[in-house]
């Protein structure tokens, strides 16, 4: 399992309109794309400086695909980063704070302590 | 040597430029009050007249990443580009500039170093809605120079709060050492209780109202012991799930000083959040 990836994914898909857009809509192949061509990106190094060991598991990446914030929330991803990254993906298909709140109650069944966001 | 002519803490709230700058007949029925007290808040910024701004605040994953995350850093440069792509489309905050004072970064970066805090730089950082949030409710005309400070209150392993309160500390006392005679207002932002991206985000009030009563009594009365006492890395979590920003208000804590009470304390209870404002004055209160 690997925190840190799901968050760089989250991380990387929010701070880019064009990702965003494609997540939204087909969100199976930009996985896909994303595992293949950016998971192993250094942001401050060359394309050719590739990190050559992250890989999602199968659970993180069944996550991703189905836009299970959920999911996200129980493996540990940070919490900031999947809301941040939904309210873009979801919040324009409903009313006023109306994703939002359904995002929370989602969530009701959560108890402290919460998962561990530590990378 | 410099003066610090005011010390000043707040939330930071994201919609607040949004909720200031509709037109008036589209406002939620809370904007007038709550912008009634930023622009009393504002006033005490201005009364002191500052000439320059050291802005303590810390991104939000927007250019600092897990790849090489500072605990730290002082920003140094000439000019700091300022919100995201993502702070636009969520907030609707403009794009804007501030000018960088490069002496005082330096003296910070060298004094802090001798001083043990083993302070990370930057000579291009842009900064985000923790920072602009302040320019914009305090000194709109975003016409002074700043020096950002931002501090790690988001990804964890986090620094403890009595670190906070210490570089706060330091802070003031490097500024209170630096050869200028130009007037420093420091001000830092952070929250109370807060959620997000969990069950209690964006409810009726902040996640945790008696937290955040008792938060703005240690910070209005200067009760650093007491704060500190009560406070750890482990029991922020129980107030709402980024509750740790409330060291950014430790760390400002630390800059006012042990039991020094503030000489302005404003609250707005919003629905998701408390937000809290406070003014110091060293030299005493100009207005």
């Amino acid at each position: 399992m690997s925190k840190y990836l799901l968050d760089k994914f989250l991380f990387s898909v929010d701070r880019d309109p064009e990702l965003t857009e494609r997540y939204r809509e087909d969100p199976v192949e930009l996985v896909a794309w994303w595992e293949r061509e950016l998971s192993g990106s250094l942001f401050n190094c060359i394309p050719h400086e590739k990190t050559t060991w992250l890989a999602f598991d199968d659970e993180e990446r069944r996550a991703l695909r189905e836009h299970d914030h959920v999911a996200l929330f129980a493996m540990g991803a940070h919490p900031f980063l999947t809301l941040t990254l939904f309210i873009a993906l979801f919040e324009r298909d409903h009313g006023p704070m109306e994703y939002q709140l359904a995002y929370a109650r989602a969530l009701d069944h959560v108890a402290q302590p919460y998962p561990d966001i530590s990378t | 040597m410099a003066e610090v002519c005011a010390v000043i803490a707040s939330t930071h709230h994201p919609f607040y430029y949004r909720t200031s700058t509709m037109p008036v007949e589209e406002r939620p029925p809370f904007a007038a009050e709550w912008i009634a007290k930023i622009e009393s808040f504002r006033e005490t910024l201005t009364a002191a007249r500052p000439d320059v701004l050291v802005m303590v605040g810390s991104d939000h994953f927007h250019q600092l990443w897990l790849d090489n995350m500072p605990q730290f850093l002082v920003g140094k440069a000439p000019f700091f580009d300022a919100n995201f792509h993502n702070e636009e489309r969520e907030f609707g905050l403009p794009k804007m500039r501030l000018a960088g004072q490069e002496e005082l970064a330096a003296h910070l970066l060298r004094d802090g170093l001798d001083r043990d805090f083993d302070l990370a730089f930057s000579n291009e950082l842009r900064i985000d809605h923790s920072i602009t949030c302040p320019i914009i409710t305090l000194r709109p005309e975003a016409d002074l120079p700043i020096v950002p400070v931002y501090t790690n209150i988001f990804a964890p392993p986090l620094p403890q709060p009595r670190r906070f309160v210490a570089l706060g500390k330091a802070i003031r006392e490097m500024v209170e050492s630096w050869e200028s005679d130009l007037r420093v207002a420091i001000i830092g932002t952070g929250h109370l209780s807060l959620e997000l991206g969990g069950p209690r985000q964006f409810g009726p009030t902040g996640p945790d109202p008696v937290f955040d009563r008792r938060a703005v009594d240690w910070i209005a009365h200067g009760d650093v012991a007491g704060c500190l006492a009560e406070v750890s890395l482990e029991s922020l979590h129980a107030p709402g799930n980024a509750t740790h920003g409330f060291m950014d208000f430790m760390l400002m804590m630390g800059v006012a000083g042990e039991g020094v009470r503030a000489d302005f304390v404003e609250t707005v209870d919003l629905f998701h959040t408390m937000e809290a404002y406070f003014t110091w004055y060293p030299g005493g209160d100009p207005r």
